[in-house]
Parts: structure tokens; C-alpha cells; sequence
């Protein structure tokens, strides 16, 4: 009886063990399939003619991918720019002043804002904020915008990144032992002055952190941007251009990729390189994490 | 002295709570934007018939393909998630230590995986198709939206199973239950609350996403019947008929854009009451 059951306990064990390592491994299924399949327009292109020539012609067999990657670093910055003073003040308030009620009702909220799909915002983007950049922001400065414009897609991802880098902030703050709180206190300095010198100092590996995790969500999200950017390919020079991030390239492009030669390996390759960046972001940002944990403990 | 500091403090209060206000303004106005435009549009007809003529011309129907494409879609790829996600973390935490190198080790792997974009599991599903032969299909859109929810749920089934008190696992041994006994009677059990807000979650990104299965699933006007049928999802409703020029079929994607949300909103109370109520059959 008992020989059975430990028997089916071994069984399980490989089966699972089995199962385990085939989700482990995915990452690196899908690592490698993408350098495979970005192979070919490697061979054809060098990688220097890749990154930083603006030529994208996928007929005459030109992929210089500079106005796509400028396009990425332009929405991805500008939305950083937008959503980190935003976010840390929210996180601040909420963690040091907000009354109990709202601290518990802002939990939900935040859930909510970050369960919300892509699209979603990108609806909301084409009805409110392109509208809004095309009519009062554009004619501010004297110029003219469809709307569609790197400025529209960084507020509707700055938007989107607010409750990732909201919440982890919040933990950070919340991860401060309250002796640090109350021994500057109790020195006399006010609540502003020990959020200033003292909490922000000893959180400030956690709220980079927590940007950094912001920003490789905003870094390879797709659907909203595709909807608001604009998807010009040229390199942009102001906000208000339209800009063509990289997942947008590979969003819009897969219906034509198969008839044209090398056009599929060279959308492979863009998402290759959305894998390696979002990967470096990701360790970059559990480093620094696991560091915070373990002088916590 | 004490004014400057006074000043100061306020002027940076006043910034925290106006960008506080900038957060939950946006959600407000995300939500009210999707209502207003969706209520609008939505009908009775809307939701209980497919369109007619073509979802991205044709000016009747409804998003009924949309819907059940999206809910069968979404289904399928979450009982396949469960099915890999459960095991995976039961064996880390329960076969092997639970800070062995090898679970560490699958939770680095999962927490990449996590933060992959879905653009990035669209396109290597598409290449992963193209190489076995499958069409853009139900079966391949599954295939996507299963890889991209697995991190998800296996990252949360893991937190509730390594927060289960070590006394509740040495009594179930001790008592002669084996490991695979312990994980799925008495683990499996405890952790209830956590594996169905997991698998929640894991759904509600799973149907929300338009970015992997733009290329697997592809799209149609019918009600998916097997595998190898195209399907329509709700995502690429609003995507697709957001870009026409007539108004009826914009009004398809805002009744879209209104069902999608109150769906994820749905979920997620659901996750908070079912969480609250399973709580009480816990052992402390």
C-alpha cells in the first residue's frame, strides 16, 4: 500500500519536474528561435547599417531600423519624464499623508488602472488625449500636429505605468522601519524634511527600481501606442511629430512580411532586440530589489 | 525660518495631492470615456448576433464573434496555464526546497518571462506556427495567450503556495501523507483563495491582450466551431473597427471597448470577494 502511493509520489515528481523545466526553459526556446530566425537579415546587413541607418525600404532590401529605435527611445523617455514626478509624489502622499480611507481606496483603484487592456487606452488616447494635443497643446506653441504625435502616446503610457511604479514605490516606503521616521521627528524636523533627507535617501535603489520596471512595460507595449503614435517612419524631431516605435513596426507589419524576402527576419530581429532590453531592465531592476530585501531582513 | 519650511512643506503637498488627483482622474476618466461611448452604442442586437457583411464594412450586427471568440479563446489558454502553472508551483515549493538553486532558477525564468512584451510572444508564436504548419487559428492564438498568462499565474500560485506555514506541511508528513499527497489535498486546499485570484488574473490579461493574438488568431466574422478556424477576439474588435470610416462599425468597437472592460472590472471584484470568502476555511 504504502510501496503505491510512493511510487505515484515518484512519478509525479518526474512528471512535474518534467513540466517544470519545460516552462523554465521557454525563455530560452524563444531567445533562441529569435536569433535564428533574425539570422538572415544579419548576414545581409551588418548590424552597424541595422542600428544606425534610417533607410527602411523592405522592397530594395534596405532594414536601417534608426528611426524606429529613435522613435522608441523618444515615446518611452518622454513618457519616463512624465510619469516619474507624478508617480512618486502619488506614492508619497500615499504612504505618508493620505488618510486610512484613502490609502484603502486607492488599492482597488490602482488594480483596476493597471488591469485595464491596451486597448482600452488606446480608445481613450484617439478620443481624448489626441484630440487634446491636436486642439490646445499643438496651437499653444504655434504648431500644427494631427494629434497623432509622440506626445499623445507618451501620456497615454505614462498613464498606463502609473499604478506599476505607484504600488512598488509604496512598498519601498513601507519597507523603511518607522524608527527612521520617528528619531527624525523627534530631532524636530517636519514631516516634508524627513520625507526629503531621510525616507527618500534610504528609498531611492527601490524607487529606481520601480521606474525601471515602469519603463520595460512602457518600453514594449504595443497596441496603445500603435494606435496613437502615429506611425510615420522618420526620425522625429520635436514631441509633436508623429513617431513609429519598434513593437508598432512589428504590430503593423506582419500581414506583408511573408512575401517580401529577409522583411520577417528583420521584424525578428526588432523583437529580438525588445527580448534583450526588457530581460537587462528586468535584472537590472530585481537586482536592485533583492538588494533592498536583503538588507531589510 | 519656520514659514520657509511651512511654505515648502505645503507647496510639495499641494504637488502630491494634484498628482494624485492626475492618477485617479485619468482612471475616472478612462472608465467614464468607455462608458459614455460604449452605452451609446451598445444593444441587444449588439451583443446576441455576429456582423453582417464584413466586421470592417458591413453596417449590421453585432460582436457576438468577438465575444465567445475571446471568451472560448481565453478559456482554453487558462485551463492550459493552470495545468502547467499549479504543477511547476507546488514542485518548487514542495518537491524541492523552496529557495533550492533550481527554484530560483525557475522563478529568474518566470519573472523574465513576465516582463516579455506580448508584441514579442505574438511574433515568436506566429514563427513557431509558421514552422509547424498551422494557420492563424484558434489553436494558435491559444498557443500564444497560454505562454504569455503562464508567468503570470505561476508568479502568483507561487506566492500563495511559499506563504502555507512549514508546521501545516511537517504535520501532513508526519501524519504519512507523501509530497504529492501533501501538494494537492492539503496545499492545493490552503492556497484556494491565492491559485483563484491567480487564475483571474491571469484571465483578465489573457483576454485583454490584442498584441499576441494579432498574429495567431487572426479574425472573422463567425463564431469559432474548431481549432483550426480563425477567431475573433474582443481586443481586435475595438483595434480593427476603431480604424473604419463609418460610424456604425466605430460603434461596434465602442460596445467592444464597454464589454472588454466590464469584464476586467468584473474579474477583479470577483478576485476580491472570492478572496475574501475563501479566507475563512484557512488554517492560520
Amino acid at each position: 500500500m504504502a510501496g503505491k502511493r510512493s511510487i505515484r509520489d515518484a512519478r509525479a515528481g518526474r512528471l512535474m519536474f518534467f513540466m517544470t523545466s519545460a516552462c523554465a526553459l521557454i525563455v530560452v526556446f524563444m531567445a533562441a528561435g529569435l536569433l535564428i530566425k533574425s539570422f538572415p537579415v544579419l548576414r545581409a546587413n551588418s548590424p552597424a547599417q541595422i542600428l544606425f541607418s534610417d533607410s527602411w525600404s523592405p522592397l530594395k532590401g534596405e532594414f536601417g531600423m534608426l528611426a524606429f529605435i529613435a522613435g522608441t527611445v523618444w515615446v518611452t523617455g518622454l513618457s519616463a519624464l512624465i510619469a516619474m514626478p507624478v508617480s512618486l509624489f502619488s506614492a508619497i502622499y500615499l504612504s505618508e499623508y493620505a488618510p486610512s480611507w484613502l490609502r484603502k481606496i486607492s488599492r482597488p483603484f490602482m488594480d483596476v488602472l493597471a488591469g485595464i487592456p491596451s486597448v482600452v487606452f488606446g480608445v481613450w488616447g484617439i478620443l481624448i488625449i489626441v484630440p487634446l494635443v491636436r486642439d490646445c497643446i499643438a496651437p499653444f506653441f504655434g504648431v500644427y500636429s494631427s494629434g497623432y504625435s509622440i506626445l499623445a502616446a507618451s501620456i497615454v503610457l505614462a498613464v498606463m505605468v502609473f499604478p506599476i511604479i505607484i504600488q512598488i514605490t509604496i512598498e519601498v516606503f513601507h519597507s523603511i522601519p518607522g524608527e527612521l521616521r520617528d528619531a527624525s521627528l523627534s530631532l524636530g524636523a517636519t514631516k516634508w524634511q524627513t520625507i526629503k533627507l531621510v525616507l527618500l535617501r534610504k528609498a531611492l535603489p527601490g524607487i529606481i527600481a520601480a521606474n525601471v520596471l515602469g519603463f520595460s512595460r512602457a518600453f514594449g507595449e504595443t497596441m496603445a501606442v500603435l494606435m496613437v503614435a502615429g506611425n510615420i517612419p522618420a526620425i522625429p524631431h520635436s514631441p509633436l511629430d508623429a513617431g513609429y516605435p519598434l513593437p508598432a513596426l512589428i504590430a503593423n507589419n506582419y500581414g506583408e512580411m511573408l512575401s517580401i524576402p529577409l522583411y520577417d527576419s528583420a521584424l525578428m530581429l526588432a523583437a529580438l532586440v525588445l527580448f534583450l532590453i526588457v530581460i537587462m531592465f528586468n535584472l537590472l531592476s530585481r537586482y536592485i530589489l533583492s538588494r533592498i530585501n536583503l538588507r531589510a531582513a | 525660518m519656520t514659514s520657509r519650511k511651512k511654505i515648502e512643506e505645503l507647496f510639495f503637498k499641494c504637488l502630491m495631492v494634484l498628482s494624485l488627483l492626475a492618477v485617479m482622474g485619468s482612471l475616472v476618466l478612462i472608465i467614464g470615456t468607455v462608458i459614455y461611448k460604449g452605452a451609446g452604442s451598445m444593444s441587444l442586437d449588439m451583443i446576441t448576433s455576429t456582423p453582417e457583411g464584413g466586421y470592417y464594412l458591413g453596417k449590421k450586427g453585432g460582436i457576438l464573434n468577438a465575444i465567445a471568440g475571446s471568451l472560448i479563446l481565453t478559456g482554453i489558454a487558462t485551463v492550459a496555464a493552470i495545468a502547467l502553472a499549479l504543477p511547476l508551483a507546488l514542485y518548487i515549493n514542495l518537491y524541492r526546497a523552496r529557495r533550492s538553486r533550481f527554484a530560483e532558477m525557475v522563478r529568474l525564468s518566470m519573472d523574465f518571462l513576465w516582463g516579455i512584451p506580448s508584441i514579442v510572444y505574438g511574433a515568436f508564436g506566429f514563427s513557431v506556427m509558421i514552422f509547424l504548419g498551422i494557420r492563424a487559428s484558434l489553436l494558435g492564438g491559444i498557443i500564444a495567450v497560454t505562454l504569455l498568462i503562464i508567468p503570470i499565474m505561476a508568479r502568483a500560485i507561487d506566492e500563495a503556495v511559499s506563504l502555507v506555514p512549514r508546521e501545516l506541511l511537517d504535520s501532513s508528513y508526519s501524519l504519512g501523507a507523501t509530497r504529492f499527497e501533501a501538494a494537492f489535498k492539503i496545499v492545493v486546499r490552503q492556497c484556494l483563495p491565492g491559485i483563484v485570484s491567480a487564475v483571474l488574473i491571469a484571465f483578465g490579461r489573457g483576454i485583454g491582450d490584442a498584441a499576441s493574438v494579432l498574429f495567431t488568431a487572426g479574425f472573422s466574422d463567425r463564431i469559432p466551431l474548431s481549432l483550426s478556424e480563425p477567431a475573433a477576439t474582443l481586443p481586435l474588435a475595438i483595434f480593427f473597427q476603431l480604424g473604419t470610416p463609418f460610424p456604425e462599425v466605430r460603434d461596434r468597437a465602442y460596445a467592444s471597448a464597454l464589454i472588454l472592460t466590464v469584464i476586467i472590472l468584473a474579474l477583479s471584484i470577483t478576485a476580491r470577494v472570492l478572496a475574501s470568502r475563501f479566507n475563512r476555511h484557512i488554517i492560520k
